[in-house]
């Protein structure tokens, strides 16, 4: 059975790895729409954190055997008070000042967790073993769906529809809304917005850590995964904009589709092609699809 | 104006004696990104404009220069001209793009714009690929001085540094370096004074993007490789940890900035992989507490003892 004259099982599978890396695109570009929203700083260390969350798995369970199912809980949490931690301790000091000195500063940061990652453990990555419940796959008839990637891109919309409905549909996502709009008015309402931003800085590195973990069957656990993926999602940021929360989860799956399609109909553009439907959407909408001028 | 002209004079004393005291190649190395640094400033401490993707433009014109050169067989001069010339046109397609965004989307317009063009040298097959471009002769300059020569190459290299420093230098203090100060203080009120802020952001982009490529381009000359080391986003990270640290908005600043990082990643190889934590750290020190950078901080400090310059 062929479409177009590729094979159906070569198209579903890079369209089910488009899917899984959409699925990525979406928790990150979702993290750092929050954490923007909220602080004005772009999250550089996003990726390194992402890539921190796959490697504290490992970590854990080669040496401390914790399991993928706690591992999945407990890295981001540990992730995410490693986040308040420096938000408290350096971000908190920028908020005064240009926006480009968040993205300085979380740029020095992603270096140095690279560089020390890079320095314990060098380039050439570990592998994380699939867990055993998830392991194998199901035979669809015309493709074969490994179960763990399912559950990566089950998961992923999960929680990316989760954040959403915690901040579009919740007391507490009324509360962050009304933050980004205007914090000096929700202090005067006697919110601790200063406590709020703490936890969503916490929040959205709680998010990039989950994202790594859910990574780690899936991808070689190495220290370059974060700075590689980073960029891309930088891109997959400019296109979508930045004012909506679905907006963030939509561009992010559909654009990780679109990567996988081009790998089967002209693979030698697959590396670059957000780059160039990047500099497409600038050229017609520059506020990006779902964003709005500010 | 006396402590611009005491600067000047220091400048080009050193210049001419560095290579009698240290290892000539790294000089020019220093030169190379310290003229890189100072078109870099141009846009971030001069526009506001903080650009990511100037490794494009430095990578770039590297591989443009060292094809004519190499392949093509065209003179020394001939080179640096074209390698600089594409970076100009580069700079003008990034530009145009990227300043239809400000702020943090300008950083991450340019930087993946920047990435595009490290696949394309990845992928292209007169790139080299991993390996770069290699064994680019010198060359003759105009015919008879030959390139070879570690001396005339040095001091071809300082000519180079030199008059792109003062380039610059006449921008910044030109009318039109005025209205880009302007822009970076208040936009909104430079478009209400009825400057086409845009048409200023693109010329200063396309401004900084030429010189970083004549940087670029004379770099190749001098190790006689066009690698991907130059176009990928470390280095973009790195021209802006060196004018951050030798102090942004500051005419000497750059220049400082590329000699403390050239030198400390020189004599510090051995420290391997500590090299990048050591990059991190500093950056997160100069965003904490050391804003205005070295140059910077020197000025203030001569500004409160009261010493007139």
């Amino acid at each position: 059975m062929d479409i177009l004259g590729v094979p159906i099982q070569a198209l579903m599978g890079q369209l089910l790895v488009g899917l899984i890396n959409g699925s990525f695109y979406a928790i990150l570009s979702l993290g750092l729409a929050i954490i923007f929203g909220l602080l004005n700083i772009i999250n550089f260390a996003h990726g390194a954190l992402y890539m921190m969350g796959a490697f504290l798995a490992w970590i854990g369970l080669t040496y401390l055997g914790i399991n993928y199912w706690l591992a999945l809980i407990a890295v981001p949490l540990v992730a995410g008070m490693f986040g308040m931690l420096i938000e408290r301790t350096m971000l908190k000091r920028l908020y005064r000042l240009d926006h480009l000195y968040g993205l300085l500063l979380t740029f020095g940061l992603a270096l140095i967790i690279e560089g020390l990652f890079r320095y314990r453990f060098g380039i050439s990555g570990e592998s994380y073993p699939v867990p055993e419940l998830l392991s194998g796959g199901f035979n669809l008839g015309f493709m074969f769906l490994p179960k763990y990637r399912a559950w990566v891109v089950a998961a992923s919309l999960v929680v990316c529809f989760g954040s959403w409905f915690i901040i579009e549909r919740t007391k507490l996502g009324s509360y962050l809304r009304a933050g980004t709009e205007n914090p000096q008015l929700l202090q005067a309402f006697g919110i601790n917005v200063p406590l709020m931003i703490t936890l969503t800085y916490g929040f959205g590195v709680a998010l990039a850590a989950f994202a790594g973990v859910l990574a780690a069957p899936v991808f070689q656990v190495n220290p370059v995964m974060g700075s590689n993926l980073i960029i891309v999602v930088f891109a997959v940021v400019v296109i979508g904009g930045m004012g909506s929360i679905m907006g963030s989860i939509v561009t992010g799956l559909g654009l990780g589709l679109i990567e996988g399609l081009t790998r089967v109909f002209y693979p030698e553009a697959s590396a670059v092609v957000i780059f160039i439907i990047m500099g497409v959407v600038l050229l017609l909408r520059p506020a990006g699809l779902f964003g709005r001028e500010r | 104006m006396r402590g611009k002209q005491i600067g000047w004079i220091v400048l080009i004393a050193l210049g001419l004696a560095a290579p009698f005291v240290v290892y000539p190649v790294l000089v020019m190395k220093i030169l190379c990104f310290a003229l890189f640094a100072c078109a870099f400033n141009l846009l971030l401490g001069y526009t506001g404009l903080l650009s990511f993707g100037h490794a494009a433009f430095l990578g770039w014109a590297g591989y443009i220069c060292g094809y004519v050169v190499k392949e093509m067989g065209w003179s020394p001069e001939l080179g640096i001209v074209a390698g600089t010339a594409s970076a100009a046109v580069l700079g003008f397609v990034f530009g145009s793009l990227a300043i239809r965004r400000a702020g943090i989307y300008f950083a991450m317009v340019t930087l993946a714009l920047a990435q595009l063009m490290y696949f394309f040298a990845l992928q292209f097959p007169f790139t080299g690929g991993e390996d770069g471009l290699q064994g680019v002769p010198r060359g003759h300059l105009l015919g008879f001085i030959d390139l070879a020569n570690t001396t005339n190459m040095y001091y071809f290299v300082l000519a180079i540094f030199l008059g792109g420093f003062w380039l610059i230098d006449r921008a910044i203090h030109s009318p039109f370096g005025q209205v880009l100060k302007a822009i970076r203080e208040n936009e909104p009120r430079a478009i209400s004074l009825g400057y086409d802020v845009d048409r200023y952001k693109l010329l200063a982009f396309v401004l900084s993007a030429a010189l970083s490529g004549l940087a670029g381009a004379t770099k190749t000359l001098v190790y006689q490789l066009a690698s991907l080391t130059d176009v990928h986003w470390h280095m973009s990270g790195e021209i802006v940890l060196m004018t951050l640290l030798g102090g942004m908005g500051t005419v000497f600043g750059p220049v400082v900035g590329a000699g403390v990082v050239v030198g400390l990643q020189n004599y510090g190889a051995e420290l391997g992989q500590w090299v990048t934590v050591l990059t991190g750290l500093i950056f997160v020190i100069c965003v904490l507490s050391f804003r205005r950078g070295i140059v910077g901080e020197l000025a203030a400090l001569i500004k409160r003892s009261g010493i007139r310059m």
